[in-house]
């Protein structure tokens, strides 16, 4: 899209625009609209519109796939590591009360750190499935 | 810790499989996943013993109290599930590494690992939970994964079938999810025993009906019970020789028990058994799958797809027991379970070794490897018995009490009828047994024993198919008090 300058200029603005809202959205889950899921959706998609406009390769320099798939798994690590840290204070899994000293502390610390899980999960894959559809090539 | 383990059973698979993807390594990814499966089965094991002394044991998720948070119960009929889902994949992982190095590339060797871990972990949520939605985004779980593990298969035709049952699989949870809805529309709750409490006065509403409708069908759908059953035999077929040996002996014994849970849990067997014509339903249905299966099976030129449509009659076998509405034939279904899982295991397994040597699973290809590769060989012809139900074999336990079970109700054509078929199968076994041993092999046919990694789980689930069949205590009695539990009776 080398021909396209309002496309590639609005592009470069629009970008750390959505990731920043994409990181609103994610620190603000516990408390108001929002949540892991969401801000990993919106984290994403600023990816995979750089990656529309300057290209496959411009998108896999940015955030390369070798990183991606690790943390596609990290972040089920986290949320089910809350869960087994909850186990190991001495409540049932996924018992955020027990994570700090009081119980409402431990249920935004507990939550926050679940949605921080989802949030690296959601955006990873949403990334994944972006390049690794547009980079296939046809066999014949 | 040891008031954690329902909890733990489910989550320690479900860390394990990203664990996997992070690790990257393909032999770390698959001893992770070996000690994974073993932890699950010691897991299963202590559970066991657990409810055989002390009763069924609730667990709060989230230390959120039921009816409003997830509960995980555990009693007689989870732990024979969570036991044959944990041995299977405790068995089968050791198996799996030389077949897997065979038939996948090994930059999706880790991927693979922890597919098979997701697979694992949605089946053993699935027999684990107390919560009829827990029980979808199980379902979900270990469906997708396992979409994703048959399309891994080396032949391209995996595609198509990993598709077929995509679409199939989705349909079935989606009708699931679709039931539970109508459910919950009418008693605002999920919990399965609070769902039982809050139907019984609601059981005669339209809206309870088209519940329960919704959902038999869709579970079924995933059990595979003809005429439901169009995407097994291709699934089965193309997938990767692991992951066919997997599914066979757990994937649609699960989907079976989620389906019997909540049809008798929530529902009542006096609703399921007496108000409605299931009985007679079943037994049609099933009699007929039985006879169709079977006969299919016959003239398959594939060892892998001719165990398949095996498994499609097997699964009607089990069906029938339910279907014959007393508890000696709930057991026996139940006890069906646990026995076909280990014989299926087992002559899938030695399905896989044919793959992996012979380079297919073609019958012509097995023709005289009888004398070629005599112990694989000769666990297939065991477990091929067990299949038929010849006595001392674990089938044959839980045959004879499914008929048992028809004569106590005087119904002597059902009892005559599971004995005729069992010629059938043994028709279909002869035809294997004939390949491999009464036909002589072509000229350069490969001639090497499979390594031992692999004979030493065969043998295992083989003897474990005699051993069963000789002592079948315990499965017996889980079963048996399940079976009661289901009826609402005393034990």
């Amino acid at each position: 899209m080398n021909d396209q300058p309002i496309a590639r200029i609005l592009t470069k603005a629009l970008v750390p625009l959505v990731l920043l809202f994409g990181l609103y959205v994610q620190v603000h889950g516990e408390a108001s609209a929002g949540g892991g899921f969401q801000a990993g959706v919106i984290l994403g998609a600023a990816v995979i519109l750089y990656g529309l406009v300057f290209g496959l390769d411009a998108a896999k320099r940015a955030v390369p796939l070798g990183v991606l798939y690790p943390a596609s798994g990290i972040g089920v690590l986290i949320y089910g590591g809350v869960g087994i840290a909850s186990q190991m204070l001495g409540g049932d899994y996924l018992d955020y009360g027990v994570l700090a000293g009081d119980f409402v502390a431990g249920q935004k610390l507990g939550i926050t750190l679940v949605e921080a899980g989802v949030g690296i999960t959601v955006a990873s894959v949403m990334i994944i499935v972006f390049l690794e559809f547009t980079g296939r090539r046809d066999p014949a | 810790m040891i008031g954690q383990l329902p909890a733990l059973q489910v989550v320690v698979p479900l860390l394990a499989a990203p664990l996997c993807v992070v690790l990257r390594n393909g032999t770390l990814a698959w001893l992770l996943a070996v000690a994974t499966s073993w932890a699950a089965l010691a897991m299963a094991v202590v559970l066991t013993g657990q409810v055989l002394a002390g009763g069924p044991i609730a667990y709060a998720m989230g230390g959120w109290l039921p009816p409003w948070g997830i509960e995980y119960t555990i009693d007689s009929f989870n732990v024979l599930i969570l036991l044959i889902i944990s041995g299977s994949a405790a068995a089968i992982l050791p198996f799996a590494r030389h077949s897997v190095a065979d038939e996948i590339a090994p930059e999706q060797h880790a991927r693979f690992y922890s597919a098979f871990l997701l697979i694992m972990t949605g089946l053993l949520g699935m027999a684990a939970t107390g919560d009829v939605f827990n029980l979808f985004v199980f379902i979900e779980i270990s469906s997708i994964a396992t979409y994703a593990a048959i399309a891994l298969g080396r032949d391209r035709r995996a595609l198509t079938a990993a598709f077929n049952y995509l679409v199939l699989g989705t349909v079935g949870a989606t009708f699931y999810l679709i039931g539970v809805g109508l459910l919950y529309a009418v008693t605002g709750t999920l919990n399965t025993a609070d769902l039982a409490s809050r139907i019984a006065p609601l059981l005669e509403s339209r809206t309870v009906i088209v519940g329960f409708a919704f959902i038999s069908v869709g579970l079924m759908l995933k059990v595979a019970l003809f005429p439901l059953h169009q995407w097994l035999p291709n699934a089965y077929t193309y997938a990767p020789s692991v992951i066919t040996t997997f599914l066979a002996a757990t994937a649609t014994k699960v989907a079976l028990y989620s389906l019997l849970r909540v049809a008798f849990a929530v529902f009542g067997a006096g609703y399921v058994l007496e108000r409605l014509p299931t009985e007679a339903i079943l037994l049609a249905i099933a009699g007929t799958a039985i006879v169709v299966a079977s006969t299919t099976a016959i003239f398959q030129k594939d060892l892998k797809r001719l165990l398949a449509w095996s498994s499609l009659a097997q699964v009607a076998t089990i069906v029938l027991g339910v279907g014959i509405g007393n508890a000696q034939g709930l057991a026996g279904a139940l006890l069906h379970m646990f026995s076909h899982a280990l014989t299926k295991g087992a002559l899938f397994m030695a399905a896989a070794v044919f793959a992996l040597r012979l380079g297919g699973t073609s019958l012509e290809r097995l023709q005289g490897a009888g004398r070629r590769m005599p112990w694989t060989s000769a666990a297939l012809v065991l477990a091929g018995l067990s299949l038929v139900g010849v006595p001392l074999t674990a089938s044959f336990v839980s045959k004879w009490t499914i008929v048992l079970a028809a004569l106590e109700r005087g119904w002597w054509p059902v009892a005559g009828f599971i004995l005729v078929t069992s010629l059938l199968t043994l028709a279909y076994v002869v035809r294997v047994v004939e390949a491999l041993y009464f036909r002589p092999s072509a000229a350069d046919a490969p001639a090497r024993e499979a390594p031992l990694s692999m004979l030493w789980p065969l043998w295992l689930m083989v003897a474990g198919t005699f051993y069963f069949g000789l002592n079948s205590s315990i499965p017996m009695r889980l079963a048996t008090q399940a079976a009661a539990l289901l009826l609402g009776v005393a034990p």
